[in-house]
């Protein structure tokens, strides 16, 4: 029978252990199409989050080292720094990268670190059972936030791609979304482009990915992916962010 | 065993003196240490060195009571002078420092204008060598020549231009 | 024979790090080791290898998990407050036996303290300090060239056992300035690393980690790393007997508070008291069998740190009543003087 379709080759066949409608598992993919496409499987090096995707080191043939909370970019330096010639991704969460880990991104990015961050970003804590997220909408509510969140108590959503954008060492910085097939085509688009910036020795590159978190957004699979097109995008617009590649 | 207290404003190369001693002494392959009291200041605060020069191993290189004591100025003077052992010496700067009868009838006091005579040089900074050479000429515990060079190890590369002015204090202090 | 340099213990530290071909150097400011993070900045940068300061003591010791974890020999350094706010990182470390070398050169506290030297932090690093059963490897060096030596040695004996190693010292270890001997560094034989992340090439991947959820499998790793410990108590014990043999009263004592404790012992034999020092060098694996031994035939017991009395409580869990243990410490960056040690031992009631 001729095979039509399959796992990427960098990929474990481990099934995923993420709840059902998760954008997890369709970020993991489109790294694992990309590793493929560039053919360098054998020479990344991931660090993955601590977060849901804290054990995606099982889904994958690559080399990986956990973190702790939020330091994911500096250990990603201390890689990247003893090995320039492999290439060296994060992996991080909402609280991983815009709560905790904000010191160690921004530095990193304005290092112009050689290393790419997938920033993976649906607006609730997932692993810890739905708090809020510093990206957390105004009025969205939380298990912290039982009445929604209130801006004059605890402030606004952040947007860490537009502050890294404004840091010098920063090349390429594109949020885009998993939610519906048309953006998952441009997410793999981005993650690849970001990859490359970092093959070419650019410096700094992150996608930042709106992703669904359907169980702590107390919805439907069908209805948390339509939350990201309606209610996120407002405050989270796709697009690219900054983009110094071509020059 | 000579325990020697250098002592002054931060910016007087107190740490310089110290460091010079330390290392005339290794050269002259004698056990030597030197402590830098550390500050929050970086220039014009107090500033000292304990620096010992021993024909044994030092065992403690902190200096509850110095053989000699290097004054480079009165609020060295006046912390420090009754903690001289009594058949010690005090070399005070006398272009900064009075030293009342009470402390010269106790101990013996070797007074030299290092700063008047480091600005005959053409520069203040070399008055620390000043006091140097008279703690040579005093104490007679290292070489002239091991301070010489020493000059070479204390000044980086790009500061051996200052060696010269530096070795004609040592000397006027030495002869004086 | 080498020819000896005049050296700060800050820069010996930095020599040691280069000679046991240490080229991944993080680290954030902080007085009273900023020579240190100064020389390595231009050693390394002499030598093309990797300096970075850091945003933070937290990023820099997690820089130094990275480049440990990608098989490089990487140290870091700081002081006390620093250290402290490394405590999460230098856990994770341990957990993941990632060999590293960091260096505290102790400063007064508690909070911000001030910049004088101090002995403070004996618990945090002897015990673990982070959370969870770990340990680290903890010297305590008493002169520039031990600073140097030590150090050196640490890097060998981080990748032996896999193992962070603390250099313990303080602001005036740090400071001081001694004859130091560049010597040159022997490489011992060791393991290759093959549990580095280099990349998957030719292999299946390689994954550092420290999160354990499978039923059992946390408590068979703390079972290994404690076995491990075992093996270095075995294996690793370090210290200096000063004029014990004939010894009625000994002196325990480490780092700068050696030195001091050292001339005490001098100063008391000289009228006729016979006092000994035991100074321990390796002060996790502690040497608590040598301590225990001597304690059988000595009246007592005096342990003289920079703090309220810390590593005593090691020393009488090492003597368990066999003799009176006492304690003279100075705290917030007060330093006993030789005499003030000499007094202490003359007033004690001695049977």
């Amino acid at each position: 029978m001729k095979k039509i379709f399959g796992k990427p080759e960098c990929m474990t066949d481990k099934p995923f252990h993420y709840c059902p409608g998760c954008g997890h598992g369709i970020v993991h993919r489109l790294i694992g199409e990309v590793v493929d496409e560039l053919g360098i499987q054998d020479r990344t090096i991931g660090v993955p989050p601590v977060g849901c995707a804290v054990v995606m080191y099982h889904y994958f043939n690559i080399d990986m080292t956990e973190a702790p909370h939020g330091r994911t970019p500096a250990v990603a330096t201390g890689i990247k720094r003893v090995h320039p010639d492999k290439v060296v991704f994060t992996y991080q969460g909402d609280g991983d990268l815009a709560a905790i880990g904000t010191g160690e991104i921004i530095h990193a990015a304005n290092r112009g670190e050689r290393i790419t961050t997938i920033f993976v970003n649906n607006a609730v804590y997932g692993m810890t059972g739905g708090q809020m997220a510093p990206t957390t909408l105004v009025g969205q509510k939380t298990t912290t936030t039982p009445l929604g969140r209130d801006a004059r108590l605890i402030g606004y959503p952040i947007k860490i791609s537009e502050m890294l954008a404004i840091t010098d060492g920063s090349i390429y910085i594109e949020r885009v979304a998993v939610n519906k097939p048309a953006n998952i085509i441009k997410a793999k688009k981005a993650i690849k482009k970001a990859f490359q910036i970092q093959l070419e020795d650019r410096g700094f590159s992150m996608v930042e990915v709106l992703s669904q978190c359907p169980v702590n957004l107390g919805l439907t699979s069908q209805k948390a992916a339509e939350w990201i097109d309606n209610t996120l995008m407002k405050t989270y617009p796709l697009g690219v962010i900054k983009d110094k590649s071509g020059e | 065993m000579q325990r020697i207290l250098t002592a002054g404003f931060g910016g007087q190369g107190i740490v310089s003196m110290g460091k010079m001693l330390a290392y005339a002494g290794m050269k002259e392959d004698k056990h030597v240490s030197a402590l830098p009291s550390y500050g929050p200041e970086m220039r014009g605060g107090t500033a000292n060195c304990s620096v010992i020069i021993s024909e044994k191993e030092i065992a403690s290189p902190f200096i509850s009571h110095p053989d000699t004591l290097i004054a480079m100025n009165q609020a060295s003077l006046d912390k420090f002078s009754e903690l001289v052992l009594s058949d010690g010496l005090i070399i005070a700067n006398s272009s900064l420092v009075k030293v009342n009868s009470d402390i010269r009838n106790k101990i013996k006091v070797v007074e030299i204008s290092a700063d008047h005579i480091a600005v005959e040089f053409g520069n203040l900074k070399v008055a620390n060598m000043v006091a140097l050479g008279v703690f040579v000429r005093e104490t007679a515990e290292i070489k002239l020549d091991s301070l010489k060079t020493a000059l070479e190890k204390i000044f980086p590369p790009r500061r051996h231009n200052l060696i010269p002015i530096n070795i004609k204090a040592l000397e006027k202090g030495f002869k004086r | 024979m080498v020819e000896k340099v005049l050296m700060c213990g800050n820069g010996a530290v930095g020599e040691g790090a280069i000679q046991a071909g240490c080229r991944h150097y993080f680290g954030y400011p902080i007085t009273p080791q900023n020579e240190l993070t100064a020389y390595m900045a231009e050693r390394l940068g002499e030598l093309g290898g990797v300096f970075i300061q850091s945003e933070s003591e937290l990023a820099a010791i997690n820089m130094v998990f990275g480049a440990s974890a990608s098989g490089a020999r990487a140290m870091t350094s700081s002081s006390s407050p620093g250290i402290s706010l490394k405590q999460e990182g230098i856990s994770y470390i341990a957990a993941a036996e990632l060999p590293c070398v960091i260096v505290n050169i102790m400063r007064a506290g508690p909070g911000l303290g001030d910049i004088t030297p101090s002995q403070a932090d004996y618990f945090q690093a002897v015990k673990g300090g982070g959370h969870g059963d770990y340990r680290l490897i903890t010297i305590g060096p008493a002169s520039v060239q031990e600073l140097y030596d030590w150090t050196a040695k640490a890097f060998y004996l981080a990748d032996k056992y896999r193992n962070p190693v603390m250099i313990l010292g303080d602001g005036f270890l740090g400071q001081m300035m001694e004859p130091l001997e560049v010597k040159k560094i022997e490489e011992l034989k060791l393991p290759p690393k093959t549990w580095a992340l280099t990349g998957a090439k030719d292999r299946s991947a390689n994954i550092i980690r420290t999160l354990m959820l499978k039923v059992g499998e946390l408590e068979e790793h703390n079972k290994k790393i404690q076995d491990k410990y075992k093996r270095i108590e075995k294996e690793l014990i370090e210290y200096e007997a000063v004029l014990t043999d004939d010894a009625e009263i000994i002196l325990v004592a480490y780092g700068t508070c050696a030195r001091i404790c050292k001339e005490s012992v001098f100063l008391l034999r000289k009228e006729g008291i016979k006092a000994g020092l035991i100074r321990p060098i390796t002060l996790w694996p502690y040497p608590s069998a040598v301590i225990r031994k001597i304690s059988n035939n000595i009246k007592c017991i005096l342990t003289v740190e920079m703090n309220a009395g810390q590593m005593v409580e090691d020393v009488k869990l090492a003597v368990m009543g066999r003799c009176p243990v006492h304690f003279y410490g100075r705290m917030g960056g007060g330093v006993p003087t030789s005499k003030e040690i000499v007094d202490e031992i003359k007033g004690l009631e001695i049977k």
